[in-house]
């Protein structure tokens, strides 16, 4: 028996793994009290995805454009990359070439990528997949507490809170098992669609696509004339609550319902609730997060906890519930565009110095900062752009914003390699393809959503012909004329590294000793600095900015980026369903998944289908100005006559990412995923106007 | 650089010098503002008079610095358009290549005997609500007033009315139309509101006028009187037009401007609360806003006409949900009109539409609707079919299933896509309780919401085989229809977990074992 985690979401729930004839299989833990012996579809079924009938075991590779992928030795696809990319930098500069990573890579993945960018590519273009996920939530907490870490306090806190306020989190369906943990609390639930999770609600607000900002300054000013500020903890802990009073002066309870749809009623509701409650707390997920205003948004319902007092109190606070699996660990260690591990700042001095002296290269040599996921990735192959493309553990064919441009731009590439275990739709357009181990085929480490870290085991060897990342990145490194020594692929090596890389820096991982990630071991969250020991609770004594302070932050509602208008007189939100997974690369490969919600749709509101000439049960266009996508019609009378939702998992013409609007939030750079303007046609009318049409 | 003179510190003229400062960062902008105070926000005065909010806490947001200049306390006393200047009261002299008037409104003070005093300003002991230093009065004649009128029972004055009383004071509402806000409201909808404000200790005085006011006494035009320590005047606004009037622009009830806010000299620019555009003079925040977005626009070279906004007019009065949106009285032939009436318990809705969009609603009483309705007068969007839901304003939920009548195809356990067939498959598999009907399912092991409807299924398969047992038969085969064909879930039922059907009276109905 091997205890292991699940691979998907930034839960990581407890697993444990017997190998008996039939195949691996899994059963939930009872012992780790994250999910305390709960599992979802997803976890129960993920050993499919390591016996998938069409698994990559060899390398393929494509002898020139428009060929067929064809098998090859690992020498020919690593010599070819090798040569390719040597002869792109030679010629264009080390930025000629770009890295995408994955927020579901190991935190030994994910720092080794980084340096490999840095070190062995000397480029500055490199982002991940991340972006796309938490980044508001990270740019709004690091700006309030000088510290981002998803939820600042053990999940298991939340067992015993009164209230929690959701926005925009269906945890219902994205984690289920973090359900138990909800249970004896009533939930307000901030969602523009009465999911799951709003079902089970004590009170569900229905905010109009992209009003989220609004709602949140609406609730702010509810408890300041409803006389719920704790003055006490504003002025001791925090600075900045006149000018966010400003902004928020200016939603009164009456506009805010005008703007955002929700009652009056409902806002002094909500507001009362969360002051009542003694142990509450306020969460966001990707529905707060994924605008082009996600950090101000988030940043607003932080100022409403702070104004209530929550934050650095035991049994109460703010949290994001981060996504991807090693979506906490996977922002810490240096893939992202401008840090160094240890959620450092590529741009801080003292940073480069002490990063460079791990690596054992001149600070000098490191590039600065790059662009940030959407914008890399709309660079590519154009004049000044990159020219080759590394993607690991990512499918932005299908996760990127306006995906068909996004498609586009990777054909237009000199090289593109993926890393990957499954021919995901990414990797199909590749010309070198190389296959990687997953799961419970490798070690390493994951850090979840709580900020703790985990270690991911072996439990079977991975099928002949696959090699891991880490080896994969080796072999790289060494084409590029790197030492052997500088890139090692066992993961306790690279970690060790990984501990002294971050020492000193926010995420802190250098107290970390092998043995406290054990089975019996206490739960180990960062930081956790050399000497030190782990911090499951932050900011009950002060807050990470120098002077121990929360920051207000003073933040004024916008407008979506795109409105409905005439031509596109409906809002499209985008999301997820429990049996899928992110870009449904792995649990389109399960048949359990797949007999769940195997196929792409749309939920539209009884009248508005009707007004569309749609069926329930047919296919509908949906289209926007970036294009179509097609999906099967599900009528849902508590929706929103304005608003129609797709999940994003689905490949092809079903794609929803092909009507998004890649909208940038100026701050965190997060693409407008959750609001564009659409209208519907049954299929078969209408010229198409995007590459979704069938 | 271009000099953008704005006449007017209240909210329309904050707004546009907020909106200049990003958009125009080449200009300079001048604000002239009369009164010492900062910005404020006039809409928040309500808040202030009932307690809730501190004077200081209406200020809008400072944005003096920079390429924008806030001059308080400077009255502007003329306008020479020749040499494209103002004079302000302290005998400066400020050029502008552009010049705004925000100039706003003031109260309207019926000329009647003891409201005046001396200059023509309210007498003391009677205040005409408008600014802060109005609140700041009020709030000092409120600590020796005994008994409080209110003239006028227009919105804000009823708001003013519901302040008081919110804050325990007795008040007695004076208001000379048929009924409470006529403007607004049909005669059901005013009497039904005026029972709301009379249970909230507000007593309605309608078709009466005010004659005058004398030694704490306001005479009424049948020669009633009613005590009166303190009298609130609420009885209209009228634009601040003067300096437009004497510059000899173009003026009507306010300054006259065109979509673009630009008066009868295209140099300058109306907006907000003295500005009348189309014959109409809102009056209403919502609409300045919108024309500072479209005068900003206009002075940064951009085109974005000024479309009367659609109004929603909400009564900001605890305990009274009061939405007029859009021409609530409206009676075109050919509307189909939707009224529901509840006097009793305060409730009213009236729901004009035209071709299934609303073009008017009055909703009294009905919290949850307002929104509803209002954003889909607002997006111009056809209403639902269902007009009463609508009202209501919650999706009215279907009826749950008892476990007997859940179709075999229904979910019961959404993270492991568990259906009922497969847990009746357990059961007859041997799993008896609900803990094996987990270990044979993996029903439950999720978010372990659906664990009472397992638990329910259980004992209701148990039940029925107990029940065939006692019946004779050898295994419930007859009770527990396996595989039997039911019909399939209509789409869209991923949503509606629970398919709806009547449920048996004699078992417990699905949505209870559901429930937490």
């Amino acid at each position: 028996m091997t205890r292991t985690h699940c691979p998907y979401c930034a839960l990581q729930c407890g697993t444990r793994l017997e190998v008996s004839p039939q195949g691996l299989t899994v059963s939930p833990d009872e012992d780790f009290p994250v999910n305390a012996g709960r599992l979802c579809m997803k976890g129960w079924t993920a050993p499919r995805v390591l016996s998938a009938p069409d698994r990559l075991t060899s390398p393929l590779m494509r002898q020139r454009p428009g060929a067929q992928q064809r098998p090859v030795p690992w020498e020919t696809a690593l010599d070819r990359v090798g040569a390719e990319l040597r002869r792109i930098v030679s010629a264009h500069g080390p930025d000629a070439v770009a890295v995408f990573g994955g927020g579901g890579l190991t935190n030994e993945k994910a720092y080794t990528l980084g340096k490999f960018a840095r070190v062995a590519l000397g480029t500055s273009q490199i982002d991940y997949n991340g972006r796309f996920c938490m980044s508001s939530a990270a740019a709004a907490g690091s700006a309030a507490f000088g510290l981002d870490r998803g939820l600042p306090f053990p999940v298991t806190d939340l067992a015993s809170a009164e209230v929690v306020l959701l926005a925009g989190a269906n945890v219902a369906e994205t984690m289920p098992p973090l359900m138990q943990h909800l249970a004896g609390a009533d939930l307000i639930v901030v969602d523009p669609r009465r999911s799951a999770t709003a079902e089970g609600a004590a009170l569900h607000l229905s905010p109009a696509p992209g009003t989220d900002l609004a709602l949140a300054l609406g609730l702010l000013h509810v408890a300041v004339v409803d006389g719920h500020v704790d003055h006490g903890y504003v002025a001791q802990r925090t600075t900045g609550f006149d000018e966010a009073w400003r902004r928020a002066a200016e939603w009164w309870p009456e506009r805010t319902e005008r703007v955002t749809g929700v009652p009056v009623a409902d806002q002094y509701a909500a507001v009362r609730m969360l002051a009542a409650a003694k142990r509450r707390y306020v969460l966001t997920g990707r529905g707060a997060e994924q605008h082009s205003k996600g950090t101000d948004t988030v940043s607003s319902y932080i100022n409403l906890a702070l104004a209530l007092g929550m934050p650095g109190r035991e049994g109460s606070g703010y949290g994001c519930l981060t996504g991807q699996g090693n979506g906490q660990g996977g922002r810490e260690h240096g893939q992202k565009a401008d840090q160094l591990p240890g959620y450092r700042r590529i741009t801080d001095p003292a940073a480069r110095e002490h990063v460079a002296g791990v690596w054992g290269v001149d600070p000098a040599d490191l590039p600065g900062a790059g662009p940030s996921g959407y914008e890399l990735l709309d660079s590519l192959g154009r004049p000044g752009g990159p020219r080759a493309l590394l993607v690991f553990g990512s499918n932005p064919v299908v996760s990127a914003p306006a995906a068909g441009e996004i498609t586009a731009r990777l054909a237009s590439l000199d090289l593109l390699v993926v890393a990957d275990f499954v021919p995901s739709e990414t990797a199909r357009m590749a010309d070198v393809v190389l296959p990687v181990t997953q799961w419970a085929e490798e070690d390493g480490t994951m850090t979840n959503l709580e900020g703790r870290v985990l270690r991911r085991r072996r439990a079977i060897d991975p099928p002949p012909g696959v090699r891991t990342d880490l080896w994969v990145l080796r072999e790289l490194a060494g084409r590029l004329g790197q030492p052997a020594h500088r890139f090692p692929d066992d993961p306790g090596e690279v970690f060790a590294e990984l501990r002294r890389a971050s020492q000193g820096g926010a995420a802190d991982y250098s107290g970390i000793e092998p043995r406290n990630l054990d089975d019996q071991a206490e739960p180990v969250h960062w930081p956790f600095p050399a000497g030190g020991s782990s911090t499951p609770r932050l900011f009950l004594e002060r807050f990470a900015h120098e002077d121990g302070r929360a920051r207000f932050r003073a933040v004024a509602h916008r407008d979506a980026a795109e409105l409905p208008d005439g031509a596109y007189p409906l809002h499209a939100t985008t999301g997820r369903v429990l049996a899928q997974y992110q870009s449904g690369a792995q649990t389109r490969r399960v048949p359990e998944s797949v007999e769940a919600d195997g196929e792409a749709f749309v939920e539209v509101h009884p009248d508005t289908a009707r007004r569309s000439g749609l069926t329930a049960g047919g296919l509908a266009r949906v289209v926007s100005r970036r294009g179509a996508t097609v999906a099967r019609v599900r009528t849902v009378a508590s929706l929103r006559t304005d608003t129609v939702f797709l999940p994003f998992h689905f490949p092809d013409a079903g794609r929803a990412n092909l009507i998004t609007n890649p909208a940038l939030d100026p701050v965190s750079r997060m693409p407008e995923f959750k609001v564009c303007s659409v209208r519907l046609e049954p299929l078969g009318s209408g010229a198409a106007t995007g590459s979704g049409a069938l | 650089m271009s000099r953008i003179v704005i006449v007017g510190n209240g909210p329309a003229g904050h707004r546009l010098a907020e909106l200049l400062r990003t958009r125009a960062p080449r200009a300079a902008v001048t604000v002239l503002g009369a009164e010492a105070e900062p910005a404020y926000n006039r809409v928040l005065l309500p808040s202030v008079i009932s307690g809730k909010l501190s004077p200081e806490q209406t200020y809008l947001t400072g944005h003096d610095s920079g390429t924008v200049t806030v001059r308080r306390g400077a009255a502007v006393t003329g306008i020479d358009r020749e040499q494209r200047t103002v004079r302000t009261a302290d005998g400066l002299l400020h050029p502008y290549d552009e010049l705004v008037l925000a100039t706003g409104a003031r109260c309207f003070l019926p000329p009647l005997p003891g409201l005046t005093g001396a200059g023509g300003g309210p007498a003391d002991g009677v205040v005409a609500l408008r600014t802060l230093a109005d609140c700041r009065r009020l709030e000092d004649l409120l600590t020796r007033a005994g008994s409080v009128v209110v003239l006028g029972g227009g919105v804000l004055g009823l708001e003013v009315a519901r302040a008081l009383s919110d804050r325990g004071h007795g008040v007695d509402v004076v208001h000379m139309g048929p009924h409470v806000m006529e403007r607004q409201l049909d005669a059901p909808a005013g009497k039904t509101l005026a029972g709301v404000l009379e249970r909230l200790g507000i007593r309605i005085h309608t078709g009466r006028a005010a004659a005058s006011w004398t030694g704490g006494r306001l005479v009424l035009d049948d020669g009633s009187g009613l005590p009166a320590d303190l009298v609130v005047v609420s009885a209209g606004v009228q634009p601040n037009t003067e300096l437009a009037r004497a510059a000899g622009l173009s003026v009507g009830r306010g300054v006259v401007v065109d979509d673009h806010m630009r008066t009868s000299d295209p140099r300058i620019h109306a907006l907000g609360d003295c500005a009348e555009h189309a014959g109409l003079v809102p009056g209403l925040i919502a609409p300045a806003w919108e024309q500072a977005e479209t005068l900003a626009e206009a002075l940064t070279g951009g085109h974005r006409p000024y479309t009367a906004t659609r109004t929603v007019t909400r009564l900001k009065a605890r305990g009274v949900d009061l939405a007029v949106i859009g021409d609530g009285n409206h009676a075109l032939p050919g509307a189909e009109v939707v009224t529901l009436a509840d006097p009793a318990r305060g409730q009213y809705a009236r729901l004009a539409l035209q071709d299934e969009r609303v073009v008017g609603a009055i909703l009294l009483g009905f919290p949850s609707s307002v929104a509803a309705v209002s954003q889909l007068y607002d997006a111009g969007a056809p209403t639902p079919v269902d007009r009463l839901a609508l009202l209501a304003g919650r999706a009215v939920a279907g009826r749950a299933d008892a476990p007997g009548d859940l179709p075999d195809e229904a979910v019961v356990c959404r993270c492991n896509n568990v259906t009922k067939r497969a847990l009746v498959a357990g059961w007859r598999g041997g799993a008896r309780t609900p803990g094996a009907l987990a270990r044979a399912t993996r029903a439950s092991t999720g978010c372990g919401g659906c664990a009472g409807a397992v638990d329910g299924i259980c004992t209701w398969l148990n039940a029925t085989r107990e029940a065939a047992d006692e019946a004779g038969d050898a295994l419930c085969a007859d009770a527990v229809p396996a595989g039997e064909a039911h019909a399939a879930s209509p789409a869209g039922a991923g949503e509606a977990f629970v398919p709806a059907a009547a449920p048996r009276q004699e078992e417990q109905p699905l949505h209870e074992l559901l429930a937490r």
